[in-house]
């Protein structure tokens, strides 16, 4: 495939892109979810 | 007196305050991010793999199924914003959860539009050679861009969680009406500009099958993302919303208790 | 009283308080004009600045106009007067058009300054037949940017650490209006082959771009301000 180094590049972005916001959001979500009482968190 | 029969729940004054440690996840969210990753999946292996090359474009169409699904789910999260914001601000109850369902969607939006930009970029560079042109949809979707860190930067103005609401409320729903404006203003001025052959950045192109069903699957996998961003997104700004409450609470409390000796103090000289 | 007297008796107070003060013209004129010299130093080239001439007027108007609207509610965030009357229960709309008003008066001085000075640092001339449009194009334009800065303005105004907000709200906005007037402009000076035809569906988008924001900007100005 010619181009490969942008194409994959591209790709590869995106998904480290799309990673980091996967984990940061999980992350924060531990984090609180430890301080918040489980009465309070309306999805459970 | 505590008791270990495990139907009843202790409860305080204020109800069970105990924290299992639980997160932001549920099974639904796990279902739904199994689905992203394997949708994911799917797309590397057709968007790289099986789809073919475009007979104009060569190989950089395959850098299209990724960004035109990044922009329509942009899209789709600044109508949320907008849909949540008039929610929240003409609804009776004013109720926070619309004003946090704006905030998140519009986080991810434009955390996508950023994607989208940068892939462009990317595309624009092995199709036209350059990184970037001042087309009409390239130039308006910077300026997307650039409205939506505004409206970011406002949320983060400080105040209550109401002022907060209230004033995202309003500049989301100004968005709504800055976007056609540019959008307009920006097409008129660029079609003076004759481009011969404007290759589409959504490939105006004649798509054979499997190429239309790796952009098909683009879009479902970065919709499904996006399901499942909001709904973690939303569920932490619940908890730091709920903390900032607490925090506030319990600062009044202990300004409430410094106060109180003096007072009782005061009264007992003031009856003697 | 109502909204339309309100808003004349706030106008007529912002332009007193500048004409006392004298800030917009010892300060904000000299920075525009500036501003228009220190263009020539960067486009070195004649020929490009006369080219480029309309969109320079425009764009020190842009920077002026972010000077304008921090003034405008630097006046009133100063002794808290904004809020004082808003206690007072005045109509905010009233208070939203009477600061536009103020300030387009003094964008429009600003604007003309600004031709000006292009006619003598950048060889513009004003063909005959461009009058009409030049003129119209400056009145519709004035009406669109003053309706975005007093709207963002009040928003971005009286704490530390918001006046910076003011250009990344308003310059977005205000996009399409940059790129109608300066077309306008062009059309109006003949610049580039433009006639003055060309000029016309420009100025359509800049009156319905004044309308769209003067509208949407009294109603949000209320809440917006509110805290």
């Amino acid at each position: 495939m010619e181009d490969a180094g942008f194409i994959i590049g591209g790709y590869v972005l995106t998904f480290i892109t799309v990673s980091f916001m996967s984990w940061r959001v999980l992350r924060a979500g531990k984090r609180l979810g430890k301080q918040v009482p489980d009465a309070d968190k309306y999805w459970l | 007196m505590t008791t270990t029969d495990p139907t009843l729940s202790p409860t305080g004054p204020v109800g069970d305050r105990r924290s299992s440690g639980a997160g932001t996840g549920t099974r639904g969210t796990r279902i739904i991010g199994i689905a992203t990753i394997v949708a994911m999946g799917w797309l590397v292996a057709f968007g790289l793999g099986f789809s073919p090359e475009d007979r104009d474009q060569r190989e950089s169409v395959r850098l299209l199924y990724v960004h035109v699904p990044t922009i329509w789910i942009a899209y789709l999260a600044f109508i949320v914003t907008a849909i949540a914001s008039v929610m929240y601000f003409f609804g009776k109850k004013k109720s926070l959860g619309w004003d946090r369902l704006a905030g998140a969607s519009a986080e991810i939006g434009t955390a996508f539009v950023a994607v989208t930009l940068v892939i462009g970029a990317m595309w624009g560079r092995l199709t036209w050679g350059v990184f970037w042109q001042w087309d009409a949809r390239l130039t308006t979707t910077a300026l997307l861009f650039v409205t939506y860190i505004g409206y970011l930067a406002v949320r983060r103005l400080g105040g209550t969680h109401e002022q907060r609401a209230r004033r995202s409320a309003v500049i989301g729903m100004l968005a709504v009406l800055e976007i056609p404006l540019v959008h307009w203003s920006v097409r008129l001025w660029r079609s003076l500009h004759q481009e011969a052959t404007v290759l589409g950045t959504d490939g105006d192109v004649s798509m054979d099958g499997l190429m239309l069903f790796s952009l098909f699957i683009g879009v479902i996998a970065f919709s499904l993302l996006y399901v499942w961003l909001v709904m973690h997104r939303t569920r932490v700004m619940a908890m730091e919303d709920l903390l900032d409450d607490r925090d506030l609470d319990e600062a009044l409390a202990a300004r409430h208790a410094e106060a109180e000796p003096v007072v009782a103090a005061g009264n007992e000289e003031g009856t003697a | 009283m109502n909204t339309l007297q309100i808003a004349r008796l706030v106008a007529a107070k912002d332009l007193r308080i500048e004409w006392n003060s004298r800030v917009f013209v010892n300060q904000v004129l000299p920075f525009a004009g500036v501003t228009m010299v220190i263009f020539a130093f960067a486009l070195d080239a004649d020929s490009v600045l006369q080219r480029v001439a309309p969109g320079l007027v425009w764009l020190a108007t842009l920077f002026s106009l972010l000077v304008l609207v921090q003034r405008a509610f630097a006046v009133e965030t100063a002794d808290g007067a904004l809020d004082a009357l808003r206690v007072a229960g005045v109509d905010p709309r009233a208070i939203y058009l009477g600061k536009a008003a103020a300030l387009g008066v003094q964008l429009l001085v600003l604007e003309a300054v600004l031709l000006f000075a292009a006619v003598v640092l950048y060889g513009q001339t004003i063909p005959a037949g461009g009058w009409v449009l030049l003129v119209t194009t400056l009145i519709s334009a004035t009406c669109g940017l003053a309706a975005v800065g007093t709207l963002y303005g009040g928003l971005a105004a009286g704490f530390t650490g918001r006046e910076t907000l003011l250009p990344l709200l308003t310059f977005p906005a205000v996009a399409p209006v940059l790129i109608g007037a300066t077309r306008a402009v062009e059309a109006a000076l003949g610049t580039a082959g433009a006639v003055v035809s060309d000029g016309w569906p420009w100025v359509g988008l800049l009156a319905v771009f004044a309308v769209a924001f003067g509208v949407g900007g009294a109603l949000a100005f209320g809440p917006l301000i509110d805290e």
